[in-house]
């Protein structure tokens, strides 16, 4: 049975092993002399001004809630999509149901304005 | 084989999960988090749950790990501080209370004597996507209905949250 699974082990171990050889051979093989200079971020030419992580508007919060539920009904798509041929019609409407339940929930955002970058007329 | 699998995807779940404590940076631990489950997924492979593995990966290390992320860069969280010195009645009592559970887990392991319980080819096959399709739309129907509307409840509740913030700043 895990058996099947032996070659995402060997590219698991090639990606890691190739990974960490690019890492330390560019560290031993290249020149490194940092100074202040080298290590500051470049910000077109201009001296870097506060921190790297700025506080984000929270309409990207918004979408990412709306990906983690379609991830999730993906998920549960998943095992649907392997076995609705034998389960019968009554599974189709089910699922049916199930989506369209997300659906409304989808549309209500939209109407509300979740997905609306124009700041005219984002709601939010 | 599957012993020195266990071993090294333990190790490395117990190793990703104390850099991830440990780590004053709170992106890197987030990043050492995606290592940890990665590699618990990894160990639900070696116990035959085939999906579980599958959605473990899609789901924690993707859409949680995103929603993490997102968090933490709402918040802006700085570094992280010490707090021995103020909260050193609380300190003490978190420590009681790691090392008790760490003595349930201790006394837990000490009764088991095999390593990986066998798996008989009856147990293989109910982690797979077929078998967890079988359950889950006949017998847990109404279950797999409800989490719709869960998920329609929490992407609401988001929204309305995000609205209030902004109506009341």
């Amino acid at each position: 049975m895990l058996d099947s699974y032996f070659p995402i082990l060997i590219l698991a171990g090639i990606a890691i092993v190739l990974a960490l050889l690019l890492m330390t051979l560019s560290r031993i093989l290249g020149p490194y002399r940092p100074n202040k200079h080298k290590l500051n971020p470049y910000e077109s030419g201009m001296d870097p001004v506060g921190e790297a992580r700025e506080r984000y508007s929270i309409s990207f919060y918004l979408v990412a809630m709306e990906f983690i539920v379609f991830d999730l009904e993906v998920v549960f798509i998943y095992p649907w999509a392997v076995r609705y041929l034998d389960l019968g019609l009554g599974t189709f409407i089910s699922m049916m149901v199930f989506i369209t339940i997300l659906l409304i929930g989808l549309l209500y955002t939209l109407k509300k304005g979740t997905l609306d970058w124009d700041l005219k007329t984002n709601k939010i | 084989m599957i012993v020195y699998l266990f071993i090294l995807l333990a190790v490395l779940a117990i190793g990703s999960a104390l850099a991830m404590v440990i780590n004053k940076n709170v992106v890197n631990s987030a990043l050492f988090l995606v290592i940890n489950m990665v590699s618990l997924a990894g160990i639900y492979l070696l116990l035959n749950a085939q999906f579980l593995a599958v959605i473990q990966i899609l789901v924690y290390a993707g859409a949680i790990m995103v929603l993490f992320l997102f968090v933490i860069m709402l918040l802006n969280v700085e570094d992280e501080e010490k707090l021995f010195d103020k909260f050193r009645v609380k300190y003490f009592l978190a420590f009681i209370l790691g090392a008790a559970v760490v003595g349930q887990i201790f006394y837990s392991i000490a009764g088991v004597t095999d390593m990986l319980p066998e798996i008989s080819s009856n147990m293989a096959e109910i982690g797979t996507v077929e078998e967890a399709g079988d359950v889950l739309y006949t017998k847990y129907l109404l279950p797999f209905e409800m989490t719709a509307i869960l998920l329609t409840a929490a992407v609401v509740g988001a929204l309305m949250v995000a609205q209030y913030k902004i109506k009341k700043g």
